[in-house]
């Protein structure tokens, strides 16, 4: 792929031209009901028509519904029970995604077993969608590993702290999916305040510029800890991609169908070689940046309060009952399956071996290393004269 | 007026003060501003000294390092706050290229009094790149200086001396001293940025350390006290320039020499010091420089650290291995 063919292309719809971009001397606040947020379902339940996006999710079934509301209640409830954990000193700390539920859950559902996932520390409920097991989530937050899962095993890569880093990974990934020829696609999360990074700049130009199948999926929470989305930037997230040459919409993050269906759509047109996007999900984080923050410090309870009003979870429930597409029995099962899965969580993390302490000097290298062998010894050694000390 | 507070709210008080005197004084960072900073030294300053002056920046280490440089050539004098030391790297370009090399490129027409606060090292029980030591990556640059107080006072000495610094200065914070509380005299005449300090007078053997390990090497020399030896506990206070006379002055005195950092040792800080004072002190020295530090491995998750730090039983054992030349 040249660069002039790729710069030639015109997208196929670019959310960005709808731009605000001439009145922005002050930074602005959209809402849910703002007319560039791509919505399916709405605060009260309801399914509104999309002329656009509702042919992604059309042929979705009540099963598939009920699928979607599963996912995002034990997503809640592992959710819940590691902050829990973190507060009985199981885990050093969490990174909690209430809230953000329907974004992960829906862009989750969308991908392919065969695409890849590029995750930030938060993407709890997308590891849920590609079948990593939650326990293996805990080991880093619990301190007894850096990663902890294969990432290979579920294309979902290990978790990056470092902010914007994986976004350049995704694209280098996607990438090689065009060099190879194949008609898998990449995601890759980060966060409002991430989009300052030089990297994820990077990411938009390399991307754009090799026309690699890599969907950027921004979940705009409102803050970057105690920074408000305000602080990074003074257009909507989404627009940021016309600059580069790709097209960007903002989705009701709170809303898993419109999650579902735009990153389908995203997801899509990597595959059929139309290049990046990127995809805003506009929502909301409920709780604590991480366990250690305090966001009383800084944000008021009546923000909090209005998001709850759009509890992504809730949508999914009214409509289900409204629709009779999901009865009691079906939310008691529920309840009784998200218990069994705080219980295990539970039970895994306390039942949650420490690292052998010579898991330091392991894998520090693929081909090994003089000197850490060398120091490994030693290290032995100095174990050892404790064992002869308590032996005596 | 003499003062007993925390590390943090020592380092909260100087910049505080820095604020008042010299309206050129920035403080930038992701944070730093409403929060008052993840650990909240600078907490209550944007609130004084509002948002122009205690300023929340895009998240982008990059562009705060960048824009600090730019500041600085328009006569600011930002001190910046890196979250943690494992976020350092996307500045590091603009540290390390642009920062550190300016003055002598300018031939010594432009000054950069900017100072990079980065809370670093381990024992806080963090997940991955909130625990590291890097400080070997930047003393390895010319046209940096680097500090590292150990104790409350100096924590407001030493930023005092930082800020009004004409060179970059990179102030290691150590995070799990922040809680740490110690006497400061906010009316006291320090004394040079750059000089170590004999924290503890001994006989037998020194040990030289900065930041987090300082009151680790108190509490070995303390516990080597008790077996009848007597050790002498130097406080570095600088990496770049290293005060290799203090060293030497001790090493002639005690004949031998462990140098202690939580960096990994390889190519640390500790193999600089070994180096140069084998060289002063040849004759002086009754075993070698011994160093304990990290091992040549990625810093380990959090229930591995306390096998990765030096604790203890790692110095006294290094204290005992020298001793027994
Ligand atoms: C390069 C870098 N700088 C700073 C941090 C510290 N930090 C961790 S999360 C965070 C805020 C991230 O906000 P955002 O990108 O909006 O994602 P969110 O956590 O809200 O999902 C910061 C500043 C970091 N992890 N990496």
């Amino acid at each position: 792929m040249t660069v002039e063919s790729t710069a030639a292309r015109k997208p196929r719809r670019s959310a960005g031209t709808k731009s605000t971009a001439g009145k922005t001397t002050t930074a602005r606040k959209t809402t849910s009901t703002d007319p560039e947020l791509v919505q399916l379902l709405t605060p009260e339940g309801k399914r509104v028509k999309n002329a656009e996006y509702d042919k992604y999710v059309a042929g979705i079934t009540p099963d598939e519904l009920r699928g979607l509301y599963r996912d995002m209640v034990l997503t809640r409830r592992f959710d819940a029970e590691a902050t829990s954990l973190q507060r009985q000193g199981e885990l050093g700390l969490w990174a909690s995604l209430l809230g953000q539920e329907a974004a992960q859950i829906g862009s989750g559902r969308a991908t392919r077993e065969d695409d890849y996932v590029f995750p930030t520390y938060r993407e709890h409920g997308v590891a849920w969608c590609r079948g990593v097991d939650p326990t293996n989530l805990l080991g880093m937050f619990r301190g007894v590993n850096n990663g902890g899962w294969d990432p290979n095993s579920n294309n979902f890569q290990l978790y990056t702290i470092v902010i914007g880093s994986q976004t350049l990974h995704a694209t280098g990934y996607a990438m090689g999916i065009a060099k190879d020829g194949a008609d898998s696609a990449v995601i890759a999360y980060f966060g409002d305040g991430a989009s300052s990074q030089g990297d994820v700049a990077e990411s938009f130009t390399f991307s754009a510029v090799y026309n690699a199948p890599v969907v950027f999926f921004c979940q705009n929470n409102q803050w970057a800890i105690s920074e408000p989305t305000e602080k990074q930037t003074r257009v909507p997230l989404y627009q940021r991609a016309q600059g580069y040459g790709f097209p960007g919409v903002r989705v009701d993050g709170n809303d898993v169908l419109a999650c579902l269906a735009v990153t389908k759509w995203a997801l899509e047109r990597a595959r059929a070689g139309e290049g990046p996007t990127l995809v805003e999900a506009y929502t909301y984080r409920m709780g604590a940046h991480t366990t250690s923050d305090d966001p009383t410090k800084y944000r008021a309870d009546e923000e909090r309060e209005a998001w709850e009003a759009k509890d992504p979870i809730l949508r999914v429930r009214r409509y289900l009952e409204a629709s009779n597409h999901a009865d009691e029995g079906f939310f008691a099962e529920l309840e009784t399956e998200s218990e069994a899965l705080g219980k295990r969580v539970r039970e895994a993390v306390r039942a949650m071996p420490d690292p052998d302490h010579f898991a330091i000097f392991e894998n520090v290298y693929a081909d090994g290393h003089a000197l850490v062998d060398e120091e490994r010894a030693q290290f032995a050694a100095y174990q050892a004269s404790f064992a002869d000390v308590e032996g005596a | 007026m003499a003062e007993k507070m925390a590390l943090a709210k020592a380092i909260n008080e100087s910049l505080r003060r820095a604020l008042d005197s010299d309206p050129k004084v920035l403080i930038m960072g992701e944070d730093v501003g409403k929060l008052g900073g993840v650990f909240r030294v600078t907490d209550g300053l944007q609130k004084d000294f509002g948002e122009s002056r205690v300023i929340d920046t895009p998240l982008a280490e990059s562009g705060i390092v960048g824009t600090a440089i730019g500041l600085a050539l328009r006569g600011y004098r930002p001190v910046v706050e890196i979250q943690f030391d494992g976020f350092v790297f996307p500045a590091y370009d603009q540290i390390v290229t642009q920062l550190a090399k300016m003055h002598a490129r300018s031939l010594g027409k432009v000054k950069l009094p900017v100072v990079v606060r980065i809370p670093y090292g381990g024992g806080i029980g963090a997940v991955e790149h909130h625990s590291e030591s890097p400080e070997a990556l930047f003393a390895h640059v010319a046209g940096l200086k680097i500090v590292s107080p150990s104790n409350a006072s100096d924590a407001y000495w030493m930023m005092q001396q930082a800020i009004q610094s004409d060179d970059p200065v990179i102030f290691f914070e150590p995070k799990r001293r922040y809680w740490d509380k110690g006497e400061v005299n906010t009316e006291a005449i320090p004394g040079p940025l750059h000089k170590a300090r004999v924290v503890r007078e001994g006989t037998d053997l020194t040990l030289a350390a900065y930041g987090p390990m300082v009151k680790l090497c108190q509490e070995v020399a303390a516990a080597a006290a008790e077996e009848g030896r007597s050790l002498e506990v130097l406080d570095l206070r600088s990496v770049s320039p290293l005060d290799f006379d203090s060293i030497q002055a001790s090493v002639e005195k005690t004949r031998r020499l462990v140098v202690v950092h939580e960096a990994p040792v390889f190519f640390g800080s500790g193999a600089e010091i070994a180096a140069r004072i084998t060289e002063r002190c040849f004759y002086h020295l009754e075993a070698p420089v011994l160093r304990v530090g990290g091992y040549h491995a990625p810093y380990p998750p959090a229930r591995l650290e306390e096998e990765y730090l030096p604790g203890l039983d790692r110095v006294l054992d290094a204290v005992d291995r020298a001793l027994a030349y």
